[in-house]
Formats: structure tokens, sequence, C-alpha cells
């Protein structure tokens, strides 16, 4: 099954280990975002709608702890930018490198640390952690890959990080 | 007056369940879902791209809006007072337009730290009919007592 991906390249291995894509977010933590994600999925945690409640019990507006890698996702178009950017690069730069043009999120663990707040601008980098031997799925021949992602707030603190299993995979005939 | 916890450690004990979520999946919801994250990759609004790229009979959610879905089942059981610590997840299936999503769950442990917060772990599941699509482990931290926040831990005291 090997010999059908090949190997994995030299130069693909030495990204494991690495902290790449260290990037500043291209916009603050802002409370219209955070009422856009609780809508779409009915939440209506006072933490996020109340101000009193948000005052009382979390020191102030906070936003959802899933919104995490919200904050991160690149504006679809933006003026002076060639070629498209994408958020979890690492993710897309495997999919290029090992020749495997679908590929899909499998697992994600996220833990929480200090609440991210509305005005808050948000630090990360992306660190490749393994890939495997080539695998057979039911969607087809590819490898499984973990991403970790840390974040960090404006003043260093770390407010998350997150694990990503992803698998990148040619499609089953 | 202070708003009180609606959910305390000592409400909780393991092998409890918690309220099951039934809702109805529209292609709204998965393209909703997939804007409210910030994900613009075509699977989660362009059927055409869904069915002939991914091979698969549909848009699907998408894995942020997943853990929104899962971060707003477990606080709506555990009100406000209940600070998410962290959740694993692991994408069995995927969730269309036209689908039924279901959300049960079990508490799994429960303990209480030096600090006096209190933990519980719960595993939670997505499915939708005989579909089982998404399994999740969560911890969340739960006031001990009234006078308990566990907003107000921060650096080594969070221990999550």
């Amino acid at each position: 099954m090997s010999e059908e991906l090949g190997e994995l390249p030299e130069a693909v291995k030495a990204w494991i280990g690495q902290r790449l894509y260290q990037q500043v977010g291209e916009f603050d933590v802002e409370r219209g975002y955070v009422l856009t994600s609780c809508a779409s999925v009915e939440n209506g945690n006072p933490l996020f709608w109340d101000e009193k409640a948000a005052s009382e019990i979390t020191g102030g507006w906070i936003a959802p702890p899933s919104m995490l890698s919200v904050w991160f996702r690149p504006h679809h178009w933006a003026p002076q930018r060639s070629g498209a950017s994408q958020p979890l690069q690492i993710h897309f730069d495997l999919k290029q490198a090992l020749d495997l043009p679908e590929a899909i999120m499998t697992e994600n663990t996220i833990v929480f640390h200090q609440p991210v707040r509305p005005g808050d601008r948000l630090e990360t980098c992306q660190v490749l952690r393994s890939i495997s031997p080539p695998k057979r799925t039911k969607l087809g021949l590819g490898r499984f890959w973990v991403i970790d992602v840390e974040y960090l707030n404006q003043h260093g603190k770390p407010v998350g990080t997150e694990s990503y299993t992803g698998f990148g995979y040619r499609r089953a005939v | 007056m202070p708003i009180a916890p609606r959910l305390r450690l000592g409400d909780v004990h393991p092998g409890d369940p918690l309220p099951d979520l039934a809702y109805d999946v529209t292609a709204t919801t998965v393209v909703l879902g997939a804007l409210a994250t910030r994900d613009w990759r075509p699977m989660h609004h362009d059927q055409d791209f869904a069915q002939q790229r991914n091979g698969v009979r549909d848009i699907f959610l998408n894995t942020p809006n997943q853990a929104a879905w899962f971060e707003r089942y477990l606080t709506d059981w555990t009100g406000p007072h209940g600070r998410l610590a962290r959740m694993r997840f692991r994408m069995n299936d995927s969730v269309f337009p036209g689908d039924r999503m279901l959300f049960r769950a079990r508490v799994e442990k429960v303990a209480q730290d030096a600090n006096g917060c209190g933990w519980v772990e719960v595993a939670v599941t997505l499915s939708v009919g005989e579909r089982l699509c998404t399994e999740c482990q969560a911890r969340i931290a739960l006031p001990a007592d009234a006078a308990h926040n566990p907003w107000k831990l921060e650096g080594n005291r969070w221990r999550p």
C-alpha cells in the first residue's frame, strides 16, 4: 500500500515539531460575531446576551470558548492579498506536499484557558505533531495527521489549545 | 441579588443522564453554522462540490460549528456558572440537511480539586437515527457551593 502513496518526503518530516505560521489575528474579537455564533446554534447562555449576568459571573462580556478558531479564520477576500489565505495552513500544505487532494477532520480536542473577551487580539501558531503511515478508509487511501494550534491573548496569556486529527486522501474509485 | 448557580457539584452524580436535545437540520443550519465560524470552504455551502469532490450526499456541518453545538448543549444543562474546560470529539459520520440531530449525554465522573472547584466529565453522543455521527468527551467546572465561581479561577488554579 505504501508504494501507492510513496515514502514520506524528508522535507515534510522536517515540519514535525516546528512552531509554524505564528500570526496575530486579522481583527479584534468582537461581540457581533459572538451573537452570530450563538444564533447559529440557538445558544441562549446569558453570559452572551445579558450584561448583568456577564458582569457578575465573568467580569464582563466573553466569547463562547468554542469560538477559539473563529478569530483566526481569514476573510474570504482582502485587498492586497495575493492568492487564497487558508486557516490551519499546515493542513493544506500537507495535502499539497503529499498529493492528497481531499481531506477531512476526524477528531478535535480543545482545552480552554483564560476567557476570550471582545477587544482581545489573539495570537496563534501551528505545530505538526505526527503523520501516519498510509491508511485505507471508506473514503479512500491517505494518511492521518495531528496538528496542534496554540492561542494566546495580547497579554501573552494562554487562552486555549486545539489539537486536530485530519485525514488527507485520494478518493476510492 | 446575585444570580444563583443553576447546577452545583452536589446536584450531579456519575451515571446521571443529561436532558436530550433534538434539532432538525436544514441547509440553512449548515450554512449559518459555516458562516458563523467563518468557514468559507465549499463543502459547507455548495451541494455540487460536496457531492462531486467529497463524495458525500450533501453539504454537511463543519467541525467548529459542531463544537458550538456541543457547547450549547452542555451549558444549557449547567447554566452560565458552568465553565467548559476541555472538549474532545470524534466525527464518525457527517450531519446533513434533512437529518434530525439527537444529543444525548451521561455523567461519567464527578470530582473536586484542592482549590474547591467541582469537576464533571460527561460523555455526549450526536446521533442521527441509527447513525452515531460524533462522540464528545467534555470536562466542565461547576460551583461546589453558592460562594464558588469557576470563572474566577486563573493561572495554575485553573486546571482544565
